[in-house]
């Protein structure tokens, strides 16, 4: 089984409408959405939930003012200026370290396990599909990305689907790396400016730091073709497969507001053949 | 004053807006990137570094001589980041949150701190702007404590202007907390406003003022505008999509000054973020 995860560094460079074009292009496969704090391949995608399961991350403080009698210790001890004058705990600041719950000499302090988000196995027009919604100001985005990618090993096993194509997020810190990690390559989705070629740059180094092998794709590339031959060389200076350049189409916001795929909205168009040529190199650069 | 630029989605124009912003004003005004995972504010501003300094979080250090292996360190780490077995002791410094739980329960007084490098954070000015940004380690996963770094050199009495990372999570929470206004980057397409619904959610959390930027103004839908009246957020500007902007941003320089005309509308933009900080005062 093959898992390809779609990353760019730089946010808003086409992840997840190019996700959703592979989805459309391919078979036997299925998809996942790992960029649980703001995920929008459901938009195109259009799931029918099937099961819905909480996902509980840490505990959080509580404490019992009945039981507190203010000695300090906890507010001493608190790394993250989580409690206040007033013996209540900032949800937002709590670390969910416990330190204060085992110390507390008065044993006032609860630790109730968090709901801190929830996830989704769904059927959508392209195959499975296992995706997630991590809870607002919430902590533990890592563990849900693990969590989700585990359970879409699990259902592809089950279905006999040899392909996961999952739906990454940006950045290079904690759900990323827990989005990368194992994965059979990475697609990186470069855009021709200079934040795209810093961007594209440091996620590399990240996939490389992980021993991931790495794609990369420029779109949008006639805003700046040079900047586009900027990213391509560094691609290919540091050995990573340069898949092809897609170029600034509107097609691409035309389709997202019909929640649709660009191949479902205009097969014909030059940029929707662009995009299946990318992706015939995708599927021949893993097999 | 601190005005944080965050947006939910990624690439809607959050560093676009912080550093013409943060350019066109006649005041003293320093600019933090704390988008550690990719900063970029630096590829416009182009800042002189005058100051680097890598940034550290602590972590346990075992002195096995005093160890007995009683397993109070690891019973009482929520993060796995300590494992005791028979008489072997393990430390795993990438999951360790920084707590101290393991060195206050140690009865032997066996474990000290050193430091996990979390990345670097450096400082400078571009012309007259201050500056300052962190750049996270490839492959450090936290990037919640080198914000709080970045942001400790806030400074009181002058215009700090924040570039936040994008999403709703622990990152951009530590980055906006305790700042007088969000300013919400956002672009007039379904997944701009579905990612603005998360980041508005997130806000209002925190109890924030907030306005809009719509970027790219003039390609997408209605869905942004309406839901901004449907829910009382004022649109403070909009920028419409041109080529010479985009143009300018992909060789890494500021609209203001590609642009000059613009100067004037990041300086109105201004004013109504004072206006509206002001009447919540």
């Amino acid at each position: 089984m093959k898992e390809l995860v779609v990353i760019s560094g730089k946010g808003g460079t086409g992840k997840t409408s190019l996700t959703a074009a592979f989805a459309a292009l391919s078979e036997n496969k299925i998809l996942c959405d790992a960029d649980v704090d703001a995920a929008d391949l459901h938009l195109l995608m259009k799931p029918d939930v099937g099961i819905k399961t909480d996902f509980t991350g840490g505990g959080i403080a509580q404490i019992d003012l009945s039981k507190c009698i203010e000695c300090g210790l906890c507010r001493d001890l608190c790394r993250f200026d989580a409690i206040r004058e007033n013996y209540v705990v900032d949800h937002i600041d709590c670390e969910g370290c416990g330190v204060c719950v085992d110390f507390c000499p008065e044993k006032a302090i609860a630790f109730p396990i968090q709901i801190c988000g929830e996830w989704y196995i769904s059927e959508t027009r392209f195959g499975p599909m296992v995706h997630a919604r991590l809870g607002i100001a919430e902590e533990n985005s890592g563990k849900l990305v693990t969590l989700i990618r585990n359970e879409t090993k699990k259902l592809a096993e089950q279905r006999d689907l040899d392909l996961i194509i999952t739906d990454g997020p940006p950045g290079i810190g904690c759900p990323v790396i827990a989005s990368i990690g194992g994965a059979s390559a990475v697609l990186i989705v470069a855009e021709p400016t200079v934040s795209g070629l810093h961007d594209m740059e440091r996620v590399a180094r990240l996939a490389a730091h992980f021993k991931v092998p790495a794609m990369v794709c420029v779109n949008k590339y006639d805003l700046n073709p040079g900047q586009a031959d900027a990213i391509e060389k560094v691609a290919e200076d540091q050995k990573m497969v340069v898949l092809g350049r897609i170029p600034f189409d509107p097609i691409f916001t035309e389709a997202m507001i019909q929640g649709k795929t660009i191949h479902e909205y205009k097969k014909e168009s030059e940029t929707s053949r662009i995009v299946a040529g990318i992706w015939n190199n995708v599927i021949s650069t893993i097999q | 004053m601190i005005i944080s630029v965050a947006s939910g989605k990624g690439g809607t124009g959050k560093t676009t807006v912080a550093t013409n912003l943060a350019f066109s004003l006649e005041k003293d005004v320093q600019i933090l990137d704390c988008d550690v995972e990719e900063p970029n504010a630096h590829l416009f501003l182009h800042p002189d570094i005058k100051d680097r300094m890598s940034a550290f979080t602590p972590v346990p250090e075992i002195d096995k001589e005093k160890c007995t292996y009683c397993k109070k360190c690891s019973d009482i780490c929520r993060f796995n980041a300590i494992a005791v077995l028979k008489d072997i002791i393990l430390t795993f410094p990438e999951l360790c949150h920084s707590c101290g739980g393991c060195m206050e329960v140690c009865p032997e007084k066996a474990i000290s701190e050193t430091g996990r490098e979390l990345g670097v954070v450096e400082r400078g000015m571009a012309g007259s702007v201050g500056f300052v940004h962190g750049r996270l380690r490839i492959g450090e996963a936290m990037s919640p404590p080198l914000i709080k770094k970045v942001r400790s050199f806030i400074v009181d009495n002058i215009v700090n202007i924040i570039d936040a990372p994008p999403g709703t999570s622990c990152p951009v929470i530590t980055a906006m907390k305790k700042t007088d206004y969000v300013l919400m980057v956002t672009e007039p397409t379904p997944f701009g406003l579905h990612d603005l619904k998360l980041a508005v959610e997130a806000v209002k959390i925190l109890g924030i003022p907030h306005g809009l930027v719509i970027n790219r103004s003039d390609i997408g839908d209605n869905g942004v505008k309406d839901y901004a009246k449907k829910e009382d957020i004022p649109i403070l500007m909009e920028i419409p999509f041109d080529r010479k902007i985009a143009e300018a941003y992909s060789n890494g320089k500021l609209v203001v000054q590609e642009m000059p005309e613009w100067k004037e509308e990041f300086l109105a933009l201004y004013r109504k973020i004072e206006k509206l900080v002001g009447q919540r005062r």
